[in-house]
């Protein structure tokens, strides 16, 4: 069996490890490029969201490679990612591949339920050496979280982002090729150390807040890698969504790390006063958090026609407004122009930075 | 009195009678916004954000249309989930919130939340507390209720004689209207019924039919088991009531003879639509497949071509039984080693 899964941002580093340590053989999907782009536009769906497309371009990919197992998470709606696996699987036969789909379904978010599903994965593991690899995938998890929170961070401060950049690839690749816990932290810390030497400029950069769809925020290739972009242009960006939090909040009841996400749902009121789901409330509260917190704007970004955006995208110019905050919404498909979303960035932040440099001026005055 | 507005589009065409009739017992007056019209589909897509699909833009319209004629409030339901396990779609669990952003002058809104997603008890205390607007009388609210359920029965009976939505609301009504029997197609039509059955939004797609000479099947003519036992070949249970709906009737559509081919009106940018729209086209075993996608674009012209051509196609087939074994693209065209 040799099993493959569809890229989301660093979550292909957890994954291998799990299933290394369920001593399962994994093919990962290619790096995201162009051609698998190509691929998924090709055979799904046209009105598809973005995701799906890039879903399928990955499994055509590691199907290629040898893979001969798909494994692929699901949902009960009311967002179409509930359906994806299915469709996947009606395309993938039509083009002739032969293969096993595993989906992982936890009915009503049961880890328990989850955990015996990647069970039947699984070979002759006990559960203690399952559980210790799950251990190790999320202190994985952590750990690129806290390189990648440094790289926000420091960006757009250095000099010379390209180091930053370096930096922050290199430590990915040793907590991927990482086997113990202290060897993954290790990483991440001295990763931290070597951007914190590096020379900065003197100006306090200005801060945005991202929010909007998960896919789209944590996979870099679905949204024209914007917080390098604009980490080059001299923007730290806060993200509204982290891997980690995610799984916490939504597949062990918040209990292995405390997260806001409560609070952020309360915030969403009186805009937003209903789940719509995917994260369509999140985004409403993250926004109205990022207001009060002080920040600079805030960038929506979706695939296009996601719906529970949209709900969001109506609602946004009236938090704007009452929360006096700059919000821009940027939608994502096939479309591969950079320089369109380069322009859009640069006079979004030209406009922020005027707006926050004539406000400290007038107060001067 | 009190006039209670009722906006003429989306769950209109599958609830109108029973709010109505809901309404008018409480001792409301009910006015509802003329149908869909070039000038409803102008103001929705002024008001309404560029990313949200054809039926929803045109609702903003006859909310704006609706303000205008001054009702003490509007009723904007919240249509979370109409049965079990299921929902209807993201867009409508947003929908007030949506509206109440981008209108800011409207009057009160009756903003009851449908969640039948678990059981119907918060339905039940829903209908209590909009009925306490209009009365104290906690009887006469349950009576309003069933006898709306009724009305609603007596709707849904029309559409099964294969009456579309909003033919079956103007009988409803006290109108009158005939369904066509000459006829020498028989096609399946599906789509949301706030698209499909919407004259405006969906080009009059079931009366073109008509005149070409097609008898129309709908979703609402097949029998609610019909449709659940079809949906249930898929691999997983279609969350999504409508979504369901049209895939359970299509592929028992496409597994009845009579039926000469399918024809599907999808809005763009729909979500549920781009997934069901593929199950139905790869599983329905090879019978006859247009689908036709439609926003504010407003060239009726192409439709029509395209309808003819697809109903052109149909009687050909039938006529040249051998044609329609072959591709028209294979490489069988030219012979293989098994055929001519």
């Amino acid at each position: 069996m040799k099993v493959t899964f569809p890229h989301m941002g660093n979550m292909h580093v957890a994954l291998k490890t799990v299933f290394k340590g369920l001593k399962i053989e994994s093919v990962p999907p290619p790096p995201i490029t162009k051609r698998t782009l190509e691929l998924g536009v090709k055979y799904s769906p046209e009105f598809a969201c973005m995701p799906m497309k890039i879903n399928v371009g990955n499994f055509i990919e590691a199907l290629e490679l040898g893979a001969d197992t798909i494994v692929m998470g699901g949902g009960w709606g009311p967002c179409r990612f509930g359906l994806y696996a299915q469709v996947e699987k009606d395309i993938l036969k039509d083009l002739g591949f032969d293969f096993n789909m595993v989906i992982l379904e936890a009915p009503d978010s049961k880890i328990s339920e989850l955990f015996k599903q990647l069970k039947s994965l699984g070979q002759n593991v006990s559960l203690l050496q399952a559980l210790k690899t799950l251990k190790l995938a999320w202190n994985k998890l952590d750990a690129i979280e806290i390189v990648e929170k440094n790289l926000e961070y420091f960006l757009p401060r250095v000099i010379e982002k390209a180091r930053a950049d370096k930096l922050y690839q290199e430590a990915i690749e040793s907590i991927d090729r990482a086997d113990g816990k202290n060897q993954c932290y290790k990483a991440a810390f001295e990763a931290a150390k070597a951007m914190q030497e590096l020379p900065t400029e003197n100006q306090e950069p200005l801060k945005i807040g991202l929010v909007g769809e998960i896919y789209t925020i944590l996979e870099p290739a679905a949204n024209f890698e914007i917080i390098k972009l604009l980490g080059y242009m001299g923007v730290e960006v806060e993200r509204s969504i982290y891997l980690t939090d995610w799984i916490s909040a939504h597949l062990f009841g918040g209990y292995i790390k405390k997260t806001d996400h409560k609070s952020i749902i309360a915030s969403a009121q009186p805009y937003l006063n209903y789940w719509v789901g995917g994260h369509g409330q999140e985004t409403i509260g993250s926004t109205v958090g990022f207001a009060r917190q002080k920040c600079d704007g805030v960038i929506q970004i979706a695939p296009l026609t996601c719906m529970p955006e949209i709900v969001a995208q109506a609602i946004l110019p009236t938090v704007s407004v009452k929360e006096d905050i700059p919000c821009m919404t940027l939608w994502f498909d096939e479309l591969s122009g950079t320089a369109g979303i380069q322009t859009r960035l640069e006079a979004f932040t030209d406009m922020i930075y005027r707006r926050k440099y004539r406000a400290s001026n007038l107060k001067e005055a | 009195m009190t006039r209670v507005g009722i906006p003429a589009g989306l769950f209109y065409h599958y609830y109108y009678p029973l709010w109505k009739t809901f309404f008018v017992d409480l001792g409301a007056e009910v006015i509802s916004s003329s149908l869909t019209n070039r000038q409803t589909v102008e103001k929705g897509i002024a008001v309404a954000l560029d990313e949200a699909c054809f039926p929803i833009k045109v609702y903003f319209g006859h909310i704006q249309e609706l303000n205008e004629l001054g009702p003490d409030y509007l009723f904007l339901p919240r249509l979370v989930s109409v049965e079990a396990r299921s929902y209807i779609c993201p867009k409508f669990m947003g929908l007030p919130d949506m509206i109440k952003a981008s209108l800011p002058d409207l009057p009160p809104i009756i903003d009851m939340v449908v969640d039948m997603s678990i059981n119907s008890k918060g339905l039940e205390q829903e209908i209590k507390r909009v009925g306490n607007i209009f009365t104290t009388n906690e009887k006469a609210i349950s009576q309003a209720f069933r006898h709306g359920r009724e009305e609603l029965c007596k709707y849904r009976q029309l559409m099964q004689t294969g009456f579309s939505s909003s033919e079956a609301i103007e009988i409803w009504e006290g109108q009158e209207r005939l369904l066509t029997t000459s006829a020498d197609l028989q096609l399946g039509v599906l789509g949301h019924g706030y698209s499909l059955y919407d004259r405006c939004i969906s080009m009059n797609l079931i009366g073109h039919l008509r005149e070409m000479g097609c008898r129309v099947k709908l979703v609402e003519t097949c029998s609610q088991d019909e449709i659940e036992k079809a949906a249930a070949s898929l691999p997983k249970r279609v969350f999504w009531t409508l979504g369901r709906k049209n895939v359970g009737a299509a592929l028992h559509m496409a597994s009845d003879d009579e039926i000469d081919g399918l024809v599907y009106l999808a809005c763009f940018g729909c979500g549920p639509d781009s997934m069901i729209k593929e199950f139905i086209e790869r599983r329905s075993n090879g019978k006859p497949f247009l689908g036709i996608t439609i926003d504010e674009h407003t060239g009726e012209a192409g439709l029509l071509t395209r309808l003819e051509a697809f109903c052109d196609m149909l009687r050909r087939r039938r006529k040249i039984d051998f044609e329609s074994n072959l591709p028209p693209y294979g490489q069988y065209a030219c012979g293989s080693e098994n055929s001519l």
